[in-house]
């Protein structure tokens, strides 16, 4: 069985990040190698001059959920791209851009964080994931 | 208990997941093969969350316990 695990990141809110990248961070220290595709929103927030920024939750989270995420990451959570990044420290993580989002939000991939590996398109995305699951963000 | 040579301890007290097993991860890659770590944690899922880490990477539970909301876990490098 393939045991890489491929996450395609579509939403670019704070709530949807961590939760991804706690899921990144759980596959690399069990040593499964990880493909991160990022698409739209997603993408967007891995902008090197915004990855820090404050970028919302969910429309769900509501006023209650905002104040216990908050509060969550005043206390022992690492925000979202720490986590990613100590993710593609200690695991084969690789991050890419989707090459069509890229266009849409008329981005070149010095804009983008040094997190992303690189830019790349849906075919190869799929290659890549090979016959391992795919969990879409 | 007592009696083991642990040559790094982790202290992830306070720690939310995946930080323990993150933190785990980095640390046991610092001793020998065969060299124990150990990890204190309080997050209560860290009890499934390392005994599957450890059947994972095989590196084995040597002991754990708990006491006073705290969760202990002695790890032998593979």
């Amino acid at each position: 069985m393939d045991e890489t695990i491929s996450l395609v990141l579509f939403s670019g809110t704070d709530d949807k990040l961590q939760a991804a990248a706690t899921l990144v961070a759980g596959a690399a220290a069990l040593g499964k190698p990880v493909k991160i595709f990022l698409q739209y929103w997603g993408l967007n927030a891995f902008r090197a001059d915004r990855i820090a920024a404050d970028h919302g939750l969910a429309p769900e989270a509501g006023e209650a959920g905002k104040l216990a995420f908050d509060a969550a990451a005043r206390t022992g959570q690492a925000h979202w791209a720490d986590a990613l990044r100590m993710a593609k420290e200690l695991g084969e993580v690789d991050i890419q851009a989707c090459s069509a989002s890229m266009d849409l939000l008329k981005l070149k991939q010095s804009d983008l964080d040094p997190l992303v590996n690189g830019i790349e398109g849906v075919a190869a995305f799929y290659i890549n994931a090979g016959e391992g699951q795919i969990v879409f963000i | 208990m007592g009696n083991l040579d642990i040559k790094l301890k982790v202290d992830a007290t306070g720690l939310s997941c995946p930080l323990p097993i993150l933190k785990a991860t980095q640390a046991i890659r610092t001793v020998a093969s065969g060299e124990l770590i150990e990890v204190v944690a309080t997050d209560p899922g860290s009890v499934k969350d390392f005994a599957a880490w450890a059947g994972s990477t095989g590196n084995a539970l040597v002991e754990s316990d708990s006491a006073d909301g705290k969760y202990r876990f002695v790890f032998r490098h593979k």
